[in-house]
């Protein structure tokens, strides 16, 4: 075996143990349908990540596919419910035919072009099929939903899908095969010129490839994948409301996926994975965890374009040039400036919560009580932020050059 | 008649108060090639300010106010966000917006809470000011007409007749040209942007208590102002004239006539025209009514 091929049997194998393993570790009824949240969204991030990511198309309107398959897959459920004989186990798939149904039909009217006009069209789309949901909610169900019942099939090997580890590792099972599909597709001969497509369209057609039938069969495919997504999701949760389909969905997953990294195949896989433990950790602490979460995105285009997964990249290579002591130097002077910066900031953030907060209890940061409703204390603590920011200017004053060293050596390091 | 006058005078209205949004948009488009998702945030920080400075200190001066400060968070944004943005490309521009239109959001609704705030018309524009065919039209509507089409002429007469306004038209077609005749290039984008943002921020402030100041009506109205630019054509001014009175007019009467075809009420479809509209367009003419390039 080739150490190339030890190393895939490596990565894929310790994939499959961890998520055959995940449950053993949180076995608590609440991390096990968290694991299920994660899972879903890792095939819906890694489905959008699909476009963005290996085609160059940033597409607004995602949660078109996945809610379609969502609300498609509920209903057959509901079929099941009634005498159709279906295995339960291939449910998302039809949530996947669905997903491609749909996507053929969009695809072929939003791929004509790429680019901004792309994320227009998907836009409208979006747009036009969220408010179409609301028109017709004997469909969508709309604000309620529709609900199905999982275990409806009866059983099967012994598998009823009644409790929640059950549809626990049938998520794990689809996530593994979604997954491995899609890697092997960035792998073909379409998914090479979908990147070729990204980079540079012109040439990829002297090549003798209509770019638009790349774009096409991408968003086609893609819309499989967040239909597989869907499916999984209406059998997790047994009800699909119209939210699934909405702009909001499309946000999420578009967060999750630049939060992870666009540029490496593991990127979404991590950005679902932190959204899903933001959202449940940070939910549980604060009211204003969507501003944290924004906040984290704009910091992640302004100042990491690359994400979660550049920055992981970043210090293999550091570790790999040796260069790791040098970066901790680095991180040591610049710790205490960030951490009394960020401090301030959730300070500010969590004084505007309770001082909007008509039914607010005292405000307690760090055992000093604070009126949030004086002006004083505003003036204070603003005052104090905006020393603690010129503190980290100072700090990075000092910290930069040896920064842009370690950058210097990279490079140096890369031509060697 | 009757429904058919009311109806066109409210379409005015509301046309009226999309292009007062779209005219910024499809200017801060020209310079920037990408669409700011953010703009109708601007329109509810408008609204919101004007609320808050109006229970402070009274309308009028929310009316020059809250503009002015929304102005000023518009050109701070693109000073120290879209700049740094811009240097990564257009997809990171179109996310930094994404994204600050989504923590704007989230701001009002930590500041403000997230039910409708009680901004209310003033007293002295409240009630009616003409009666036609037994429909009053109120004093309010014909306020906004009045202010939007006042600073259609202003903004139309600033652009065309004034230094800055060819200094800015410069800017936006050729750049390079302008900066090598010793203009701030960067600065003019900067003001263009502010500009356009204090332009939402007024609409903002006569459009909240006309309409609903909640946190969701920024991504209520976002949309369909988007629709107005592309249907207009990006870029071109005329062309977002005469998209926002059609799609103000369309709006208003699909709302209003009761007319049902096989069970499907009319009013029930209203709220997919304009994005079937878009769609349509992009599809037959991607460069909309009176573009003059492709998206």
């Amino acid at each position: 075996m080739s150490p190339a091929a030890r190393r895939r049997w490596i990565v894929w194998g310790g994939f499959a143990a961890v998520l055959v393993a995940a449950p053993l570790v949180f076995n608590k009824g609440f991390s096990l349908s968290l694991l299920c949240q994660m899972g879903i969204l890792i095939i819906f991030a890694l489905s959008y990540n699909m476009l963005l990511g290996q085609t160059g198309l940033l597409s607004f309107g995602h949660a078109v596919y996945y809610g379609l398959g969502a609300i498609i897959s509920i209903h057959a459920l509901n079929l099941v419910q009634a005498g159709w004989k279906f295995p339960v186990t291939l449910m998302p798939l039809v949530g996947g035919a669905a997903g491609l149904f749909f996507g053929v039909i969009f695809g072929y009217v939003t791929t004509r072009r790429a680019g901004t006009t792309f994320s227009m069209i998907s836009l409208g789309v979006g747009e036009m099929v969220a408010a179409c949901s609301l028109m017709f909610p004997a469909f969508f169900g709309g604000e309620a939903g529709v609900s199905g019942n999982r275990s409806a099939g009866g059983a099967f090997l012994g598998l009823t899908y009644g409790p929640q580890i059950q549809i626990y590792y049938l998520v794990a099972a689809w996530l593994l095969l979604a997954t491995a599909a899609m890697y092997a597709l960035s792998r073909t001969p379409l998914g090479r010129m979908a990147n070729a497509v990204r980079d540079n369209p012109e040439r990829a057609q002297f090549v003798g490839y209509d770019p638009q039938h790349v774009r096409f069969m991408m968003v086609a495919l893609s819309g499989f994948f967040a239909g597989v997504a869907g499916g999984l999701s209406a059998l997790n949760y047994e009800i699909v409301t119209a939210e699934s389909v909405s702009a909001a969905t499309s946000g999420m997953v578009l967060l999750a996926t630049y939060l992870g990294g666009i540029g490496f195949f593991a990127g979404p896989i991590a950005g679902a994975i932190v959204v899903t433990l933001m959202q449940t950790a940070l939910g549980s602490v604060t009211k204003a965890w969507p501003f944290y979460f924004g906040a984290m995105f704009l910091a992640t285009v302004l100042f990491v374009p690359g994400g979660l997964a550049s920055v992981a990249m970043l210090h293999k290579r550091l570790w790999d040039a040796r260069l790791v002591k040098k970066a901790a130097g680095v991180y040591a002077i610049m710790a205490v400036p960030s951490v009394v910066v960020l401090g301030f900031a959730v300070l500010l953030v969590e004084m505007a919560y309770n001082a909007s907060d008509e039914s607010r209890s005292a405000f307690n940061a760090l055992g000093i009580t604070l009126d949030t409703t004086a002006n004083g204390t505003w003036i204070a603590v603003i005052a104090l932020t905006i020393a603690a920011i010129a503190g980290w200017r100072l700090a990075w004053r000092v910290a930069s050059p040896r920064w842009s060293e370690l950058g210097a050596a990279l490079a140096g390091d890369r031509r060697r | 008649m009757e429904l058919f006058v009311t109806s066109l005078l409210n379409g005015v209205t509301y046309g009226l108060l999309l292009f007062m949004l779209s005219s910024g948009l499809t200017l801060i488009f020209s310079m920037m090639g990408v669409l700011n998702f953010a703009h109708a945030s601007f329109y509810m920080l408008g609204a919101y300010f004007g609320y808050a400075i109006s229970t402070k200190v009274g309308f009028y001066p929310a009316l020059v106010l809250a503009p002015l400060a929304v102005g000023s968070i518009g050109a701070l944004v693109e000073r120290y966000g879209l700049r740094r943005a811009h240097a990564t490309g257009h997809v990171s521009e179109l996310l930094f917006t994404f994204g600050l239109a989504f923590v704007i959001a989230e701001a009002v609704r930590l500041v403000w809470g997230s039910t409708p705030v009680p901004y209310k018309v003033p007293v002295s524009l409240d009630g009616p000011l003409f009666t036609l065919y037994d429909a009053t039209f109120p004093t309010y509507k014909a306020f906004m007409m009045l202010v939007s089409v006042g600073m259609l002429v202003a903004l139309y007469a600033g652009l065309t007749r004034t230094r800055v306004g060819l200094v800015i038209r410069a800017a936006l077609t050729r750049p390079d040209m302008a900066e090598a005749l010793g203009h701030d290039v960067p600065r003019v984008f900067m003001l263009v942007f502010g500009g356009g943002a204090a332009l939402a921020g007024l609409a903002g402030v006569i459009g909240g208590n006309a309409f609903v100041t909640d946190p969701g009506m920024a991504e209520s109205l976002g949309t369909i102002v988007f629709v107005v630019v592309v249907v207009g054509g990006l870029g071109s001014l005329t062309g977002a004239f005469v998209a926002s009175l059609f799609i103000g007019i369309v709006q208003t009467f699909a709302v209003a006539v009761d007319y049902s075809w096989h069970g499907m009420s009319i009013s029930r479809v209203a709220p997919v025209i304009p994005y079937f509209i878009m769609v349509a367009m992009l599809i037959v003419r991607p460069r909309g009514l009176m573009g003059t390039r492709e998206t």
